[in-house]
C-alpha cells in the first residue's frame, strides 16, 4: 500500500512560510495578528485532516527529495504524531490570542510571532521527522526559537535565565549529535525504521543500549526528568505568562515525545534495563515535582513544578509499556499539554490583575473576578484528574498498566501524587481567591476578560476531552497500538 | 587513527568542560564552541577514515568514504555557528544589562529579581 502524501508536510510547511513572511511586517501589528492567527488556524485544520487521514488511511509517510526511505529523509505521520502536531496547532493558536493582550507592544513589534510561528515549524517537525539526525535539526529549530522567544525584551532577569538555558541546551544538543554519531557508527543507518530493524537482527548489544541510554540523557534534559530538571524552573519563569504557557505546554513534551519514539521503536529489546531505569527516573521525577510545588508560595512557579509532576506520570506510563499505560500516556500527554497552556495563562493573569507573584501578598480576588477563580479552580481539579475532566482518563489508565505489570509501589505513588498536585494548585486559589480581600502592590482595577478567553478555550477542550473520551479513544488506541507494534512503523516507512 | 581521533576528541571535551565549569561567561561561550569542535571530529571519525576516495559514486567506483557523516557535520557546523554568534550577542547584552559577566553572580532567586 502506497502512503505518500505530500500533506505530512503541511503542518512545517505553513508555520514555517508565514514565520518567514511575518519578519518582513513589523510595521502594522493588527496586520501581523491577523496573518499569525490566521495561520495558525490554517494549522489547525490541516492537522485536524492529517489525524483524520491517518485514521483512515493509515500511517502516511513522505520521502523527501524522491529519495527512497533509508537513504533519504523520511516524514512519518503516524496517529501518535498526528495528535501531537493537532494538540501543538490549537496551542499555538490559544498562545497567540492570549499574547494580543499580554505580552505588550514592544515585544510583539520584534518579531514575537515569527519567534511563535518558528517554534511551531520546529515543534511539528520534531514530531513528524522520521529521522533521527533530522529530528536533532528540528529540535535545535525549535531550541533557538525558544532562545530567542525566552529573551525577548531584554529585561535583566530574561538575560540571566535565558544564558544558562541556552549553554545548558548546547550542551544537550551536542551530547543528542554524539549519540546519533555512535548511533551511525554502530548501524550504519539513522532513519528510526531502518535502525529499529537492523537493531533488531543485530541483538540489542551492551553498546546499543548504552547509546539507548545517552539518548535517553538527552530527551531527559529537554523534557525535564528527575536529575535533569534543574533548569527548568528558572529559565519558564523568566519571559512573560504567554511565552511560559507556550513552553510549558509544548518544549518539554517534545523530549518526552522524542523518549516515547525512542523507547518504543528502537531500543525495545532490553526492556528489563533501559524501562526499568525509566520507571525510576518517573518515581524520583515525580516526588520532586511534587516536592517543589509544595515548597513554593509563587504562583508561576508553583505551576512551572507541576510540569516536572506531569513529566514523571506520562514517563511512567511510556516505561511500563503494555497497551494500557501506553494508551494513558497517550491521554494523559494531550490533557497536559492543553491544561498546562490554561493554567499557565491564568497564572499570568493573576500576576497581571494583581502585580505580584506571590500567594502571601494576594487574597479575596473571588469577590472581583469570579470568573477567573472559577476558571482556576476548574483547571486545578483537571489538572489533579477528577473523573469528568481530562486528566482521569490518563491517570487511570496509566495506574492499570502499573497494576497489570505489578509495579505496585510506584503506581500507588502516582495515585497519591495526584492528592499532593491538587493541594499545590488548590493552595493558589484558596490563598489568592479566598479570605481577605488585601492591599496588591500594583492594585489594578482593569478587567481580565482580554486574557480569558483563550483560556477558557482551553477548559473547554479539557473538558471535551474528558466528557468525550468514547470519542477520542479510537484515535488514541490506534496511536497506541502502532507504538506497540513497531512492525507497523517499520512497514509503512520502508515498504513501498 | 580513529583511536587517535577519539582520544582527541576526549581532549577537546575535556577543555571543553572545564571551561564549561568557569565563572567567566566569556569562557563558557568559548567552551560551548570547543565542546561542538568535539563533536564534529567524533562525528567524522565514526564515519570511518582513510578508507577511500572522495565520495563521487560512479558504477566503477571502487573505494570512498562514507559521505554520510560529512553530511551531517556540515549541517551540525552551520548550527553551532549561529548558536555561538547568538549567545556572543547575548552575553555581550547581558554585561551591559547586569554589569557583570561573573555566573556566580547571576544566580539570582525569588526574592532577588
Amino acid at each position: 500500500m502506497i502512503n505518500m502524501n505530500n500533506f505530512v508536510i503541511l503542518p512545517i510547511l505553513i508555520p514555517l512560510l508565514s514565520a518567514i513572511l511575518l519578519i518582513f511586517k513589523t510595521k502594522n501589528l493588527m496586520l501581523m495578528r491577523i496573518f499569525s492567527t490566521a495561520a495558525s488556524a490554517i494549522g489547525i485544520v490541516i492537522s485536524g485532516i492529517l489525524v483524520q487521514t491517518v485514521f483512515t488511511k493509515g500511517i502516511q509517510t513522505l520521502s523527501l527529495g524522491g529519495w527512497k526511505a533509508p537513504y533519504g529523509i523520511v516524514l512519518a505521520a503516524d496517529q501518535f504524531a498526528s495528535l501531537l502536531v493537532l494538540t501543538t496547532a490549537i496551542i499555538g493558536l490559544l498562545v497567540g490570542l492570549y499574547s494580543f493582550r499580554s505580552v505588550g507592544e514592544k515585544r510583539e513589534r520584534s518579531f514575537y510571532y515569527s519567534g511563535v510561528q518558528f517554534l511551531l515549524a520546529g515543534v511539528s517537525g520534531a514530531f513528524l521527522t522520521g529521522d533521527l539526525f533530522n529530528m536533532y535539526v528540528f529540535f535545535e529549530l525549535l531550541l533557538i526559537a525558544s532562545y530567542m522567544l525566552i529573551v525577548l525584551g531584554g529585561t535583566k532577569i530574561q538575560l540571566r535565565e535565558s544564558l544558562k538555558y541556552i549553554v545548558f541546551n548546547i550542551v544537550s544538543s551536542a551530547l543528542f549529535v554524539i549519540g546519533v554519531g555512535f548511533l551511525y557508527a554502530v548501524t550504519g543507518t539513522l532513519n528510526m525504521a531502518d535502525l529499529s530493524v537492523k537493531i533488531s537482527e543485530s541483538g540489542q548489544t551492551g553498546l546499543i543500549t548504552v547509546i539507548g541510554v545517552l539518548l535517553l540523557l538527552v530527551f531527559g534534559m529537554k523534557g525535564g526528568i528527575f536529575p535533569l530538571y534543574f533548569w527548568l524552573p528558572g529559565s519558564y519563569y523568566a519571559p512573560p505568562a504567554a511565552i511560559s504557557a507556550l513552553f510549558g505546554a509544548l518544549l518539554t513534551k517534545v523530549g518526552l515525545y522524542a523518549i516515547t519514539r525512542v523507547f518504543t521503536l528502537i531500543f525495545i529489546h532490553d526492556t528489563a534495563f533501559t524501562h526499568q531505569l525509566m520507571i525510576w527516573l518517573a518515581a524520583l521525577t515525580v516526588i520532586f515535582g511534587v516536592i517543589g510545588s509544595l515548597a513554593y508560595s509563587n504562583v508561576m512557579k508553583i505551576v512551572i513544578y507541576n510540569i516536572i509532576t506531569a513529566v514523571g506520570v506520562i514517563l511512567f506510563g511510556v516505561a511500563v509499556h503494555t497497551p494500557a499505560s501506553i494508551q494513558g500516556a497517550i491521554y494523559y500527554l494531550i490533557h497536559d499539554m492543553l491544561i498546562k497552556g490554561a493554567l499557565f495563562m491564568l497564572a499570568g493573569t493573576l500576576i497581571a490583575l494583581t502585580g505580584t507573584a506571590s500567594l502571601h501578598k494576594m487574597g479575596g480576588l473571588i469577590k472581583r473576578y469570579p470568573v477567573l477563580g472559577w476558571m482556576f479552580f476548574i483547571s486545578a481539579i483537571s489538572l489533579a484528574g477528577i473523573p469528568p475532566l481530562s486528566g482521569f482518563v490518563g491517570k487511570f489508565k496509566i495506574a492499570e498498566g502499573g497494576f497489570a505489570e505489578g509495579e505496585f509501589t510506584i503506581s500507588m505513588l502516582i495515585l497519591l501524587s495526584s492528592l499532593l498536585v491538587l493541594y499545590s494548585v488548590l493552595r493558589i486559589f484558596i490563598h489568592a481567591f479566598w479570605g481577605e480581600e488585601k492591599e496588591t502592590p500594583k492594585p489594578n482595577h482593569r478587567t481580565a476578560k482580554g486574557l480569558l478567553y483563550p483560556a477558557a478555550i482551553f477548559l473547554l477542550l479539557s473538558l471535551l476531552f474528558g466528557l468525550g473520551t468514547e470519542w477520542v479513544s479510537p484515535y488514541v488506541d490506534q496511536a497506541a497500538e502502532t507504538l506497540l507494534n513497531p512492525e507497523k512503523y517499520i512497514e509503512a516507512v520502508l515498504k513501498e | 587513527m580513529e583511536i587517535l581521533m577519539a582520544v582527541l576528541a576526549g581532549i577537546i571535551f575535556m577543555a571543553a568542560t572545564y571551561l564549561l565549569l568557569s565563572k567567566s561567561l566569556l569562557r563558557v561561550i568559548i567552551g560551548t564552541a570547543l565542546l561542538s569542535h568535539g563533536v564534529h571530529l567524533m562525528l567524522l571519525t565514526m564515519g570511518g577514515l582513510k578508507k577511500g576516495a572522495a565520495p563521487i559514486l560512479s558504477e566503477h567506483a571502487k573505494s570512498f568514504v562514507d559521505p554520510l557523516p560529512q553530511a551531517l557535520i556540515l549541517t551540525a557546523i552551520v548550527i553551532s555557528f549561529g548558536v555561538t554568534s547568538f549567545i556572543l550577542v547575548m552575553a555581550f547584552r547581558a554585561y551591559q544589562e547586569l554589569k557583570s559577566d561573573d555566573m556566580d553572580q547571576m544566580r539570582g532567586n525569588d526574592q532577588h529579581e
